[in-house]
């Protein structure tokens, strides 16, 4: 019974670091493409990861989920349904690893709203995984748009934040896009979720 | 059948997962968020996760021994085992990723400089597509251990670094596969940051003589187990889809 290898049933693997050398096994070339280039209305999200030192990270990766801009995902467990979406190649998923400098990309487009699971929808977002070297565990965001105050301001995840750390969750206006950039310790430090 | 919607992903304990602050690992000290996390329900964008598999899997991809002309240096091993979930539900069709240092400890990666050779013939990543039964097979060398400058005479235990998806944001899982018996546990803070001992096994594969090929290859077994739902009213297998 190779389930033995896992110790005792009911319990799970435990995270571990992915270490200084991710990029060699977790890199894709289209990894930061959610949309293929070339889809209307798609955006580049740029951000920088920092430490609480305020220094770059160069060894991590950001990965984000999220529905497409009707409010879908093309999952079996969403209740609605699994709906392919309706922007062609829409894969939902980005991944990218930092540079030197701690810069990440990924090209998306507008996601939609989703209900909340009580009476709401929650305003547009985009889930964000950090992983890096000194991360035992990935740490969790959300991302937001700057141009949905309306909707930012219903959203029952942001609302549950403290007002004076709610901004480190919301992207700013970029040249190309959005900027969002992810401090993880320190006087900027974003909000990260247990989930 | 019930609403797989409401089922949300069961919180794992504290002690069955390693703390973000762990100074032992002088890496987490400014890397760990200083804040406490704040509570995420699991709604829709949790209960889902992207669905990677069929097209990104090469034909060889789960062999590294393969990957080049030449065949590496070391012992060759065969890596298998299951992805579960807590439940007890293997995970079917999801990807594994690998990555690994070669026979000598040392990375295919840039900034590596650990002076044991590179191996031409090794390369060190490797994913697969579990099975309908959750069941994936990896063919590779054994890993080095490896020097690190985070205490005095710091050395990893070989590992297997392992990176999978499962079927929601929620499982998103990248830990490492330790081998049975390794001496350098015992002074490792990776491995050891992890509370409970007994959670601490589950990242330690099995040598397994049945998975082991005659003048071939050494098996390990390593089973992977995901997050599970958190109620779970009846164990009805319709449920899964």
């Amino acid at each position: 019974m190779s389930e033995l290898a896992a110790g005792r049933p009911g319990g799970t693997t435990p995270s571990q670091t992915v270490g200084p050398y991710l990029s060699i096994g977790l890199t894709w070339d289209d990894g930061p493409y959610v949309v293929p280039e070339g889809t209307p209305g798609a955006f580049w999200i740029r951000g920088r990861l920092f430490d609480g030192t305020g220094a770059p990270v160069p060894d991590g990766m950001i990965e984000t989920w999220q529905c497409d801009p009707d409010g879908r995902f093309d999952h079996p467990d969403d209740p609605r349904g699994a709906a392919p979406s309706s922007v062609p190649g829409f894969r939902g998923f980005g991944r990218s690893r930092t540079d030197a400098e701690g810069r990440w990309a990924v090209l998306t487009v507008r996601p939609g709203r989703v209900p909340d699971g009580t009476d709401g929808r929650q305003a547009p977002h985009l889930d964000v995984s950090v992983f890096a070297r000194g991360l035992l565990d990935r740490v969790v965001t959300r991302l937001y748009l700057p141009d949905e105050s309306n909707a930012n301001a219903q959203d029952r995840v942001l609302n549950a934040v403290p007002a004076e750390r709610r901004p480190t969750l919301v992207a700013a206006a970029g040249p190309d896009g959005l900027v969002f950039d992810i401090h993880l310790r320190g006087d900027d430090e974003t909000v990260f979720f247990a989930i | 059948m019930t609403s797989p919607d409401t089922r949300a992903y069961r919180r794992i304990p504290a002690d069955e997962r390693p703390p973000l602050l762990f100074p032992g690992y002088a890496s987490t000290v400014q890397r760990a968020p200083a804040q406490p996390l704040e509570y995420l329900p699991h709604m829709l964008t949790e209960l889902t996760g992207p669905l990677l598999g069929e097209g990104r899997v090469g034909p060889l991809d789960h062999d590294l021994t393969r990957q080049h002309v030449g065949e590496p240096q070391g012992q060759r091993i065969v890596v298998h085992g299951r992805v579960l979930d807590e439940d007890g539900r293997p995970v079917p069709r999801t990807l594994v990723e690998v990555w690994q240092a070669n026979a000598g400890g040392r990375y295919r990666h840039v900034t590596d400089t650990w002076p044991s050779p590179l191996d031409p013939n090794f390369t060190g990543t490797g994913r697969a597509l579990t099975d309908d039964q959750g069941r994936y097979e990896f063919v590779t060398i054994k890993p080095g251990a490896y020097p690190w400058r985070n205490h005095d005479n710091a050395w990893r235990p070989a590992h297997i670094h392992f990176s999978l998806f499962g079927r929601a944001f929620t499982q998103r899982l990248v830990t490492q596969m330790y081998f049975p018996d390794d001496p350098l546990f015992f002074q490792d803070p990776i491995f050891n940051s992890v509370p409970d001992p007994v959670a601490r096994q589950r990242m330690v594969s099995r040598y397994d003589h049945g998975a082991t090929q005659e003048q071939w290859a050494l098996g390990f077994a390593f089973d992977i187990v995901l997050r599970g739902r958190e109620q779970t009213p009846f164990e009805d297998e319709d449920d899964d889809e």
